[in-house]
């Protein structure tokens, strides 16, 4: 199977700037350099690449978006806040690959004529920041990050903007707001970040991930690119995966693999002793699936989104007959909680209902009309909030009540009652 | 984590900014905050670098430190209070010399967290939000720490540990002490 990713991944020295130049390293920027802005945006329009931090909105076009001769700066930001539960893959390609990502990025500012990047990544990352961080060094070193680079003509800098602890500075309007100095608090659409974003100028969000695949993209064009995966769903996808598997790890497919494979080959299949129950296959916030429906289904966005759930992140939490559903679904109400930026009165009131309501009947004293009401805070906030961090919490609950009823009706007084207990 | 009452007490800003009008950070960091407004567009967005580089220094952020920020930042002293306390990683008092996070959310509770949790607790005879009369530990239970493909994860200080047993938890803080 191509890997576009991981094509470099484990060579030696790769997470060096002679590393990734010896293995063909900033030929993409260079070319690009050579080009106009906007046939490199053509060229990742072709490729089909599609924003790989969960929204999957096809990267070339968001980039076409950025209004022309405004007169205004233009601001990349890249997004390295990885916080969405279950996802670990943004890391893995800092840490090991930290050059290929900043040659994407600086392809992208290129493409987009940003003279300044924000790198905003994840308060809790160590590793991650002290590769880039030195990474970033090298490049002003070596005037990749500077005036004139590579004799082009263009300019361009890139500072690394450490988060500190808000899952919602993920969402591209709370990172903007991050990045501006405030609390992460998302921004009502539109205006969109791409016409009026960071200092009420022109910004593009990016993921790490859809950036690390520019410079491959680039190199082999955007046609190689697109004729991996499937006609929808182009290119490669890195999943991270966690739970009860044998080998939990992230690995790179292309678009279309089946989930079986990826589950029995790559991560080894079960954990020793485990029945699988259920798959999250997208980071928490998407509906979760019976373990043989999710088996049964390939990883691009139509076929995860026609068995009832989402691509998202990448993110495949993987669950076993052992783990209490509702207990999990606790955990993730608890979660959502925690982080709603509290702005929008459906999200804070109905996260921290939510999690009350689902630890009580974790705890076993839960009322008969608990999963009622927790389906009607479900619907009220979704599609009522400025961002999607509600909704969030809310299909977690609508899957978990549609696939696994029983488990939170065995822990409530009406079930008991019938039970003769 | 509940602020205490005395937290609460009410601020005066004109007399904090009075009375850390002499504040600066090392030589060191104050040339990195020069650094970086050079490079930002105005001088409120370099406000979460500059709050890091007060804890890293200090350990925490006090609120004369946050008047320090505020008059740095050029934003009132009431936005910086914002700021601080929305972030969970800036502490507004001060935590232990080893500062442990052991995650508890879903990928980590799939493969073992809750032992990991009670034999860190029971170790460090601390709850979640707990600091150590002797000030060498505190401890927090956090969401996701992005160590998923690698748990359960535990945190301390920077440093992310993972693959752990509750024996190996263990076994990391002995070696601390």
């Amino acid at each position: 199977m191509t890997k576009v990713l991981f094509e470099h991944r484990g060579k030696k020295g790769v997470d060096t700037f002679a590393g990734w130049e010896a293995v063909g390293g900033f030929q993409a920027l260079k070319r690009a350099l050579k080009m106009k802005p906007e046939e490199v945006i053509e060229e990742v329009k072709a490729s089909g690449l599609r924003g790989r931090g969960g929204a999957g909105f096809p990267t070339g076009v968001k980039w076409g978006f950025v209004p022309k001769n405004t007169g205004k700066p233009i601001y990349l930001c890249i997004n390295a806040d990885e916080s969405e539960p279950g996802t670990c893959k943004d890391r893995v390609l800092m840490e090991e690959l930290p050059f290929m990502c900043l040659e994407g990025a600086l392809i992208a500012a290129y493409a987009i004529g940003a003279k300044l990047a924000f790198w905003y990544i994840r308060g809790e990352f160590d590793l991650s920041e002290r590769v880039i961080r030195k990474a970033v060094e090298t490049l002003r070193e070596k005037g990749v990050i500077g005036k004139n680079v590579f004799g082009s003509g263009w300019d361009v800098d890139l500072v690394v903007h450490r988060g500190a602890g808000a899952y919602i500075c993920g969402e591209e309007t709370g990172l903007i707001s991050s990045v501006e100095g405030d609390k992460g608090q998302p921004k009502i659409k539109p205006p969109f970040p791409a016409v009026e974003g960071a200092f009420r100028c022109p910004t593009i969000v990016n993921n790490v991930e859809s950036l690390a695949a520019v410079p491959w993209i680039l190199n082999k064009g955007g046609a190689t690119y697109a004729a991996l995966g499937t006609e929808k769903s182009k290119g490669t996808k890195l999943f991270s995966v966690s739970g009860a598997v044998a080998k939990p790890g992230v690995y790179e497919v292309e678009m279309g693999y089946p989930m079986r494979d990826l589950i029995m080959n790559e991560c080894g299949g079960p954990q020793a002793g485990k029945t699988l129950k259920a798959i999250i296959p997208g980071g928490s916030s998407v509906p979760v699936l019976p373990a043989e429906t999710a088996l049964g289904m390939n990883l691009d966005y139509e076929s995860v989104q026609a068995a009832g759930s989402l691509l998202g992140s990448g993110g495949v939490i993987v669950i076993d007959e052992s783990q209490s559903m509702p207990e999990l679904l606790a955990i993730l109400g608890r979660f959502y909680a925690h982080e709603s930026c509290g702005q929008c009165t459906p999200c804070r009131e109905g996260t921290g209902w939510g999690s009350r309501l689902l630890n009580r009947i974790d705890d076993g004293g839960g009322k008969s009309e608990d999963m009622v009401t927790l389906e009607r805070i479900a619907r009220f906030m979704t599609g009522t909030t400025i961002c999607f961090l509600a909704s969030s919490m809310a299909m977690p609950i609508q899957s978990f009540f549609k696939h696994f009823r029983h488990e939170f009706e065995a822990l409530l007084p009406a079930t008991t009652e019938a039970r003769g207990d | 984590m509940q602020p205490d009452i005395q937290d609460q007490a009410v601020i005066d800003a004109d007399e904090l900014m009075a009375k850390t009008a002499g504040f600066k950070l090392s030589a060191e960091r104050e040339a990195m905050v020069d650094d970086l407004q050079s490079r930002y567009p105005n001088k409120k967005a370099t406000l979460l670098p500059l709050l890091w580089a007060i804890q890293e220094q200090e350990g925490w952020i006090s609120r004369e430190w946050m008047a320090y920020a505020a008059r740095r930042c050029e934003v009132p002293l009431s936005h910086v209070l914002g700021v601080v306390t929305f972030y969970t990683m800036y502490h507004q008092k001060p935590v232990g010399k080893y500062h442990v996070q052991v995650c508890r959310n879903i990928s980590c509770h799939i493969r073992g967290a809750t032992g990991i949790i009670d034999a860190v607790e029971r170790k460090l005879g601390l709850q979640h939000g707990g600091v150590s009369a002797c000030g060498k530990w505190s401890l927090e239970h956090v969401e996701c720490l992005a160590g998923c493909s690698w748990a359960p994860v535990m945190q301390i200080n920077r440093t992310l540990h993972e693959n752990l047993s509750p024996d190996q938890a263990v076994k990391i803080l002995d070696e601390l002490e």
